[in-house]
């Protein structure tokens, strides 16, 4: 703390798609309630400070400091650290810095596919030569340099120890505004590695507005395809919805908007393994007599991994790290 | 380095500017200066790659729309939109019309948010406090100091009802999901359109104070004037923009025009022809691609009618189009050009970098009056035509939207199951980007120069270069405040730093 007795706080963002940070704009005019008690130290996205101006805090300078997106590049590497090392507390915000979010879709597929497609076979390119970005290129006039591409995403927390975890994609105004509150008063759980916070104990199910008459899964559906019965569980109706596997906290927005959860609060709490959770729940709500029917009515389900992993590629037990050569 | 290169770089001066830190994170710019203090070349780096044309392979089609908003939460509808236009070309589905004026609708009163949160946040400090003014407070604070808390009300107000619109269509205010193959999750009932025609009255209102405040503040003022005609900010470049019909500007759907710098048209093509139009160069030096006409050429990084180069900004629109869609904005329009060309009709191109930002407000203005207009339309509530099902067999498509920052274009290729097989994305943002580097290497080539001081002033009026595209860098330029963290090096050949200069 300050000479001025105000929490110095941080925000940074990785490979992420600015999302978290205007999430963390939308808690509104209560962003001038937290200038009252904190005084940003490093926001890129916002203010004027520089990693130049982080690497000469002492470290712990930042009481807290928020990260988002995941790790995709040497960059972000570095900064991981530097910002570990002047930060008392340090939150992984949001899914992909939580479990790879989006971003880690990419580690089934090898950076060397990446830069294939990206570069050399695509409808609109143009690159007789074969050229790629290099990290480091020597021009006429001296030598230009960018982060070098990791070979798969990873999370923050394998790179360094993370105090705490705010999940969502990205996490909704009113959970960002009660962690603020709950980390400037103290009343946050006890620090352990990746404790998760700004989200419910139970699962999106449960704030689910949509009624569940306990009937089985006899087919699944695309929601393209099929025009859903409003008012009534997704999910009995066969649209893949991710609630039962999910972690509370939104609000069921997306299913007030009509569409079925994607999963992006990550896994419920106490569950390491989103995926290998709903392929449980499922096993309970399909209408399957038979190991042979069971079979029938899973493979409807298009690109299983995709969807029951969308946005913890990086966290579960099916971890993949793709390698140079595979498509 | 080879020695033949390292002796030739000891000739040059570096000036980093690194990092900028809003360009999905990060962004960097090196000058290089010769013996004579003058800038003898420029790389502005984009160091930031996702991957999300490989990765999406494999996905179903119909995931897209839900997946492609990841690419960027500053302006996720407009991948949300371009990406649901694609799939419906998948599918070659036919959407009624209620579901086209929702989709319009919601695009419209995104586009009210978004530029709006540019111009105020971001653009309005540099002219209401002045490009050389004390950086401390060359932001939205400062201007909210400077012309009274209203103005902020009134940005804040066109902020939080955009995304209570936004939560209306589709529940999640960031990151939408609500666009479908075939149309939308979910129609409107009264209620929800009433608070909604309530969201667009403001919007109109809010364009008009807007269109008034560039006046009072910017046209009213000489030395601005003078700046966006004379300053070294000026590309002759090709002009794209997405048209309707009868060749206005239309943001969500119709026709991609591009005319050359003098105003004649050079191709106007439906989103599936793209690939004959626009290709993507590579350099080593940046994860970025450079994309330019095809019919003109890749000549480097030059303007010119000989040059493939082109710019998709809402300047740009303006100049590919024959005029506007609601009547304020129209009046907008033609004063526009009669200022910036002495022709009202507008078919002499505006080429002036800063003038962007008032393209920028007319734009606003245009799209708040069509969203007024959407939102009074007596299909807009039908109960159930707000999507059709989709059940022809899925090949491949290409959907278009102007995102604000350039045109969009998403392209899947698919199985006969819908599952995607190729994907192509060519961004906002990625349109501009050769024109970006010339911007920036222009302003610096005027602005620093032997024998005149390198100070803090000069380096914002290099930024402002880039700040008029409005770039996707992050939404740094959608935040409070609207500020660039910049920090300038320059150094000798052998790294010792010269001078240095941050704010």
């Amino acid at each position: 703390m300050s000479a001025n007795g105000k929490l110095k706080v941080g925000m940074y963002w990785a490979a992420s798609c600015g999302g978290c940070d205007i999430s963390l704009l939308e808690i509104g005019a209560r962003i001038l309630d937290l200038a009252q008690v904190a005084d940003v130290a490093f926001w890129p996205c916002a203010a004027d400070f520089k990693y130049k101006d982080v690497a000469a805090y002492p470290d712990g300078y930042l009481d807290v400091c928020f990260y988002n997106g995941s790790v995709r590049n040497s960059e972000q590497e570095e900064v991981a650290r530097l910002l570990r090392q002047k930060s008392k507390t340090l939150v992984a915000y949001g899914a992909c810095a939580c479990d790879g979010g989006i971003p880690a879709l990419a580690n089934y597929k090898s950076p060397k596919a990446i830069f294939q497609r990206v570069y050399h076979d695509n409808p609109s390119i143009d690159n007789p030569e074969g050229i790629e970005p290099q990290p480091n290129f020597e021009t006429p006039f001296g030598a230009v340099q960018i982060p070098a591409f990791y070979p798969a995403v990873l999370r923050l927390r394998d790179i360094v120890e993370v105090d705490y975890e705010l999940p969502g994609c990205p996490p909704q105004a009113d959970r960002v505004w009660e962690t603020i509150q709950a980390v400037v008063s103290g009343a946050v759980p006890a620090r352990n590695q990746h404790v998760r916070v700004g989200c419910g104990q139970k699962t999106v199910c449960d704030e689910c507005p949509l009624e569940k008459r306990e009937v089985k899964i006899t087919q699944f559906r695309r929601h393209h395809e099929y025009r859903p019965e409003p008012g009534w569980c997704l999910l009995e109706q066969g649209l893949l919805c991710m609630g039962p596997a999910t972690r509370s906290g939104c609000g069921a927005l997306c299913i007030k908007g009509g569409m079925p959860c994607e999963g992006c609060y990550g896994p419920a709490a106490a569950v390491e393994d989103q995926g290998a959770a709903i392929i449980g729940a499922l096993g309970g709500l399909l209408d399957a007599a038979t190991e042979e029917r069971a079979q029938e009515l899973v493979s409807q389900i298009t690109d299983p991994t995709g969807r029951f992993y969308r946005f913890t590629t990086a966290s579960g037990m099916l971890k993949v790290h793709a390698q140079g050569g595979q498509s | 380095m080879s020695t033949v290169a390292s002796e030739a770089a000891k000739a040059y001066r570096r000036v980093s500017v690194d990092p900028i830190t809003r360009l999905e994170g990060h962004g960097k710019i090196d000058i290089f200066l010769d013996q004579d203090g003058e800038v003898a070349e420029c790389y502005f780096q984009v160091p930031e790659l996702r991957g999300f044309e490989k990765f999406c392979e494999g996905r179903p089609v119909e995931e897209m729309p839900r997946i492609t908003p990841r690419i960027c939460g500053v302006c996720p509808e407009a991948h949300l939109m371009a990406s649901a236009k694609a799939c419906d070309a998948v599918y070659k589905a036919e959407l009624p019309l209620t579901a086209r004026l929702l989709r319009e609708l919601q695009y419209n009163i995104f586009y009210v948010t978004d530029h709006a949160t540019h111009f105020y946040a971001l653009a309005a400090p540099d002219f209401v406090l002045g490009p050389t003014s004390d950086p401390a407070t060359r932001n939205l604070l400062g201007l909210v100091a400077k012309v009274g808390p209203a103005i902020a009300g009134q940005v804040l107000q066109c902020r939080a009802w955009g995304h209570e619109a936004a939560a209306i269509f589709g529940g999640k205010p960031v990151n939408p999901v609500n666009a479908i193959p075939g149309g939308m999750s979910k129609g409107l009932n009264q209620e929800e359109r009433a608070r909604l025609e309530e969201i667009c009255r403001f919007m109109v209102e809010f364009g008009k104070f807007t269109l008034k405040l560039f006046h009072d503040v910017v046209l009213s003022n000489k030395e601005y004037v003078d700046l966006i005609l004379n300053g070294p900010y000026l590309h002759r470049t090709y002009s794209m923009g997405l048209v309707d019909e009868k060749n206005r500007v239309n943001f969500y759907d119709g026709w991609v025009r591009v005319v050359d710098p003098d105003g004649n048209q050079l191709c106007r093509y439906a989103p599936h022809e793209y690939t004959q139009h626009v290709a993507e160069r590579v350099e080593p030096w940046s994860y970025l691609k450079f994309p330019y006409l095809k019919a003109v050429g890749w000549k480097g990084f030059v303007d010119g009618k000989d040059s493939g180069v082109y710019r998709a900004t809402p300047q740009s629109r303006l100049n590919a189009a024959d005029g506007m869609n609601s009547p304020i904005a129209q009046e907008a329009y033609e004063e526009y050009f009669e200022t910036l060309t002495g022709d009202r009709s507008g078919r002499t191109p505006v080429h002036h970098t800063l003038a962007i930002h008032w393209a920028r407000c007319i734009e606003l203005m245009n799209a708040a009056e069509r969203a007024l207009e959407l939102v009074q339309h007596p299909e807009i509530t039908h109960p159930e035509n707000y999507r059709v099902v989709c059940d022809k067999t899925p090949s491949e498509g290409v959907g278009i939207v102007e995102a604000p920052r350039g045109t969009l274009t998403h392209h899947y290729v698919t199985d006969e199951k819908g599952i995607v097989r190729k994907a192509n994305l060519i961004v906002g943002t990625t349109n501009n980007h050769a024109a970006i580097c010339m911007s920036i290497k222009q302003a610096a080539q005027g602005l620093i120069r032997k024998g005149k001081e390198l100070n803090e002033g000069v380096l914002n009026m290099v930024e402002m270069a880039f700040r008029a595209y409005d770039p996707c860098f992050g939404c740094a330029t959608h935040s409070l405040p609207g500020q660039m963290p910049l920090k300038v090096r320059v150094r000798d050949w052998d790294g010792t730093v010269l001078s240095e200069l941050s704010r």
